[in-house]
């Protein structure tokens, strides 16, 4: 038996018929999590204590005969920018190395009050910001699958969790593919959800009007369990939905005959898009078109403008939202300043790595008097028409199809001294995130490498049901796991 | 070049930038309270901090009051506005970024009319039109040792109670033209946010702060002058005095030849002038965007006209009104307008039958000496204004003379009542009989007959005698009128 067949609700029957215990799980996850971190370094902090006495206290809920939440002992992993009371969230930055919030997440309220049992903080890129999770000041996260490549980023940490079985599933936050690129380079699934669907109260902000948290699991199934209980609106954040929130696992055995899956021509025109992935997707559309589905060939002229305008408004964002980092309140302080404003200064400068401070400067230039028009409010303005190229396509297709990356996970240090090129690893993730779009990473084969490869499957607003549906169905049937190369730390 | 005699008389020309304090329960933007005056940082929270992964949610009670502000300064309320982030770099600002309105505020195109009055001048009217009205969040506090200012202080601790208080900025057009005009404007803004319960206007606690824009220039005809801001007026003749010092300034200086630089300078009260605080010169760059974390404000037809129902009559109109309809002069209808308590007063005592300008006079003298020496409110004053409308009918109606009304004056006020029963019960009610006062005249002229005797040989003045002693023997009861004319007639013989 697969280990991806043992899903949460696979566990929850054993859970709940006593054939296991969530203090099992827990530790038989927590040893696989032992063994490989050595090697994978994808966690900020295990919480091995705490998971055990709450696993403890869980079983003994269950004995009590007390009614369980749906992840009722089912250990999980959060990426180390959503706030846990009393655990650090460092976002992997010296800047919060020692901050320790005095709240909690709303999405990880939410799996706590379902039952789940935290196992430890992931690791990421610096602030969210970057696609290897090498920018970490905690050291990088290496690949599960070989570890001399990359995990993706910058949710790194909470994809190699998953595909290590340190965890059964895990959350990560998703600004322009920071769920989905890791989720294809680690071959686990993950999705991010319509912006809205889920509160960002307690997501240390990196772009806030992109942001979107969302799950990684080894399957469809588990990523609509995880979005059935993070979903829904939130008093405390505005910019959620005030959306009613569907049973995301009802549909997805319905068959996906007759739906249209729309084909995006200018992905896969893109330039430096690898023939491996390239050839394993259009595979992947013939399986889809195989169950019943009806292939279209869509357009979307504006598509490949989006990393550029991703690029002034997430920096734009960014400068803002990381202005707070300052040393006067909390956070890193630099020592000995002789004034306010070098205490300030320096501790911004010591405190954040190259990567965020690149990306504060660009974002201050982009906002700055005299360049606002030229690119802050254009870049705006790009985002319009991108989106209108997805409401046109999603007036003739039910969803669409691209490769999540345009290539397999790249080795560790490939990118280092060119930020360009690693940008471009988010060229098919990033536009979903302008439009505000639900989309899935499912993996869909395997390079010759050995490689895990992810297909890209994106809905119309606040259609997850659809898109979940659709990925199950090709899921079930592909079996891509089936023939899977070895890897001694992916279990 | 004209010749200095035929050159234009100078002329100021100023704008007041206003932040006034919407006196909600909780802040902008969340939960923690607006209390002023306790320990520091006893009113913090998460969202006020700035702590990573907070987010700001717009408290509705704000933006009621901020539309209600708006439509009392005849602003046009926008369907949809924003909220963006200006920033900078400063401790008392913990994100460092504050949120405020910039190019799509909540209101826009407004005016007030004011009643510009000083002493020995002639009162007039005046409209001031109103350029905007914006919400924004107040920054904490920054409390300095070794100075009072930032550079020079061994250190600095900051108070964030302040931090996230509701703030509705006010721009006004330049439409000003002197210290007393600023004065009256930035008094008449506190005045309707008053009625309008939306804030206390406290400009000590700094509730109601002004900033004031000031140039001159030769005649209404002549561009701008430099714009010099004038910042830490706290009271409203610190304003006038402000903007006239300031006025003689920069005349004098390009009298003189010198320049006048755009800066920002503070009036010091204690020295009574203005001191450069620093140059605009490098202008700022607030890197202005809209705030990702919240959505648009929407404010629909249906609540502007529910709110707009509950605007007080403001008082403007109510100063028009007693000048016009209660026929009061322009000065009473200006004192008993100043604060809506007094209003309401006065204008339950006319509710309940009292002639206005009888009442007006006992309310703007005796009343309101007493309510202010005694810091009472008019609200809970023990003399009920039905029952000073009860007084002032006795005194129209001749029943008691003013000078009885006055003795039970103190008692009322203490412990209220119905006038008409002490009056009663007493038997302080007038003597109006003639019959009764020729008696006691009569007893009078018998008991002075030197001084009839006087009178009588020209003394005419002696009247005023016999009236003393008239008085001093009914305890002033006597309907003077009706007294006088008695002891003429009997003093003649």
């Amino acid at each position: 038996m697969d280990r991806r067949d043992m899903t949460i609700s696979a566990w929850r029957q054993q859970l709940q018929s006593g054939e296991v215990s969530s203090r099992e799980l827990v530790d038989q996850h927590l040893k696989r999590l032992e063994s490989s971190e050595p090697s994978l370094n994808a966690f900020v902090e295990v919480t091995a204590e705490k998971a055990r006495a709450e696993a403890l206290r869980i079983d003994e809920a269950r004995a009590a005969g007390k009614e369980l939440g749906p992840l009722g002992g089912v250990p999980l992993a959060i990426k180390d920018n959503l706030c846990t009371k009393g655990v650090r969230t460092t976002c992997s930055s010296r800047m919060l190395e020692q901050f320790v919030p005095p709240y909690e997440s709303t999405v990880t309220e939410r799996l706590w009050q379902a039952g789940g049992v935290l196992v430890g903080k992931t690791n990421l890129d610096e602030f969210a910001m970057g696609g290897s999770t090498e920018t970490s000041a905690f050291g990088a996260t290496q690949n599960p699958w070989n570890t001399a490549y990359v995990p993706g980023g910058s949710s790194g940490g909470s994809a190699a969790a998953v595909a290590a079985g340190s965890c059964v599933a895990s959350l990560g936050s998703d600004t322009g593919g920071s769920i989905r690129q890791p989720a294809s380079f680690c071959g686990v699934v993950g999705l991010k959800p319509t912006y809205g669907r889920v509160s960002r109260w307690g997501l240390v902000a990196f772009a806030s009007s992109l942001d979107q948290v969302g799950p990684f699991a080894g399957s469809v199934a588990d990523v609509a369990e995880l979005l059935q209980v993070i979903a829904g609106p939130d008093p405390r954040d505005s910019t959620c939905l005030d959306a009613s929130v569907p049973d995301f696992s009802a549909g997805l055995n319905q068959p996906i005959k007759g739906l249209k899956v729309g084909v995006i021509k200018e992905c896969f025109d893109a330039e430096g898009l690898d023939a491996e992935v390239k050839a394993s997707v259009q595979a992947s559309a013939a399986q889809l078109e195989a169950l019943g589905a009806e292939l279209v060939e869509v357009s979307c002229p504006r598509f490949n403008d989006g990393i550029a305008t991703y690029y002034v408004i997430a920096p734009s964002e960014a400068s803002a939202n990381l202005a707070r980092y300052d040393g006067v309140k909390y956070g890193f302080r630099a020592e000995d300043a002789e004034s306010l404003a070098a205490m300030t200064a320096r501790s911004r400068a010591e405190g954040f790595g190259a990567e965020v401070q690149r990306r504060i400067l660009i974002g201050t230039y982009a906002l700055s008097a005299g360049y606002v028009d030229a690119y802050y409010k254009k870049a705006q303005q790009v985002r319009t028409l991108i989106r209108r190229d997805f409401d046109a396509a999603f007036q003739s297709v039910d969803v669409l199809l691209t490769p999540t990356a345009p290539s397999t996970a790249f080795k560790a240090g490939a990118h280092a001294d060119d930020p360009l090129a690693m940008y471009l690893a988010d060229l098919l993730t990033i536009p979903v995130n302008l439009a505000g779009l639900p989309a899935i990473s499912v993996p869909c084969g395997f390079s010759a490498a050995g490689l895990p490869i992810g297909m890209q499957l994106i809905g119309n607003v606040l259609d997850e049901p659809r898109l979940l549906q659709v990925a199950h169905q090709y899921e079930q049937a592909a079996q891509v796991f089936a023939s899977r190369p070895e890897a001694a730390l992916v279990p | 070049m004209a010749d200095a005699a035929t050159q234009p008389a100078w002329e100021a020309v100023i704008g007041l930038e206003t932040h006034v304090q919407l006196g909600t329960d909780s802040k902008i933007f969340t939960a923690a309270s607006t209390t002023f005056g306790d320990d520091p940082n006893t009113h913090i929270d998460p969202v006020v901090c700035g702590l990573p992964g907070t987010l700001p949610v717009l408290n509705q009670k704000v933006l009621e009051y901020a539309v209600k502000a708006a439509m009392a300064l005849n602003l046009n309320i926008a369907e949809h506005s924003k909220f963006d982030r200006k920033q900078y770099f400063y401790p008392d600002l913990p994100k460092n970024y504050q949120i405020s309105q910039y190019d799509e505020p909540i209101a826009e195109e407004g005016w007030i009319e004011v009643e510009v009055a000083e002493k020995g001048k002639d009162t007039y009217l005046k409209t001031i039109g109103i350029e905007r009205l914006h919400m924004e969040e107040d920054a904490g506090k920054l409390v300095h040792a070794g100075s009072d200012r930032l550079a020079g202080s061994t250190h600095s601790l900051v108070d964030y109670n302040r931090a996230g208080v509701a703030l509705a900025e006010i721009v006004s057009k330049p439409d000003l033209r002197t210290g007393r005009e600023a004065a009256e404007y930035a008094s008449e803004i506190r005045r309707i946010m008053r009625y309008l319960g939306v804030s206390d206007g406290n400009m000590q606690e700094g509730s109601l702060r002004c900033d004031v824009n000031i140039s001159v220039r030769r005649g209404p005809n002549a561009p701008f002058g430099t714009k010099v801001e004038i910042k830490n007026m706290n009271s409203f003749s610190a304003i006038q005095k402000a903007c006239e010092y300031e006025i003689k300034r920069q005349i004098k200086a390009y009298e003189t030849g010198e320049q006048i630089v755009q800066e920002t300078r503070l009036w010091d009260e204690g020295k009574q002038l203005t001191k450069s605080m620093r140059s605009k010169e490098g202008a700022s760059d607030y890197r202005y965007f809209p705030d990702p974390d919240l959505g648009p404000i929407e404010v629909s037809a249906d609540q502007r006209e529910s709110w707009r129902a509950e605007l007080p009559e403001l008082p403007a109109v109510k100063r028009h009104r007693y000048a016009d309809d209660l026929g009061l002069s322009q000065y009473d209808a200006r004192v008993l307008t100043d604060e809506r308590p007094m209003a309401d007063y006065f204008e339950a005592v006319v509710g309940a039958g009292a002639d206005a300008k009888l009442a007006a006079n006992w309310i703007t003298g005796d009343i309101a000496a007493h309510v202010n020496s005694n810091r009472l409110s008019y609200a809970e004053l023990p003399f009920r204004p039905e029952q000073l409308a009860e007084m002032v009918q006795l005194i129209d109606g001749g029943k008691i003379s003013g000078k009885i009304a006055k003795e039970i004056l103190p008692e009322l006020l203490e412990k209220g009542g119905s006038p008409k029963a002490i009056v009663d019960e007493r038997g302080l009610g007038m003597i109006s009989d003639p019959a009764a006062i020729e008696a006691i005249v009569d007893e009078l002229l018998g008991a002075h007959p030197d001084e009839v005797e006087a009178f009588r040989g020209g003394k005419t003045k002696l009247q005023g005698f016999f009236v003393g002693q008239l008085m001093k023997k009914t305890g002033g009861k006597a309907d003077p009128k009706l007294a006088n004319q008695i002891l003429s007639k009997k003093l003649k013989g």
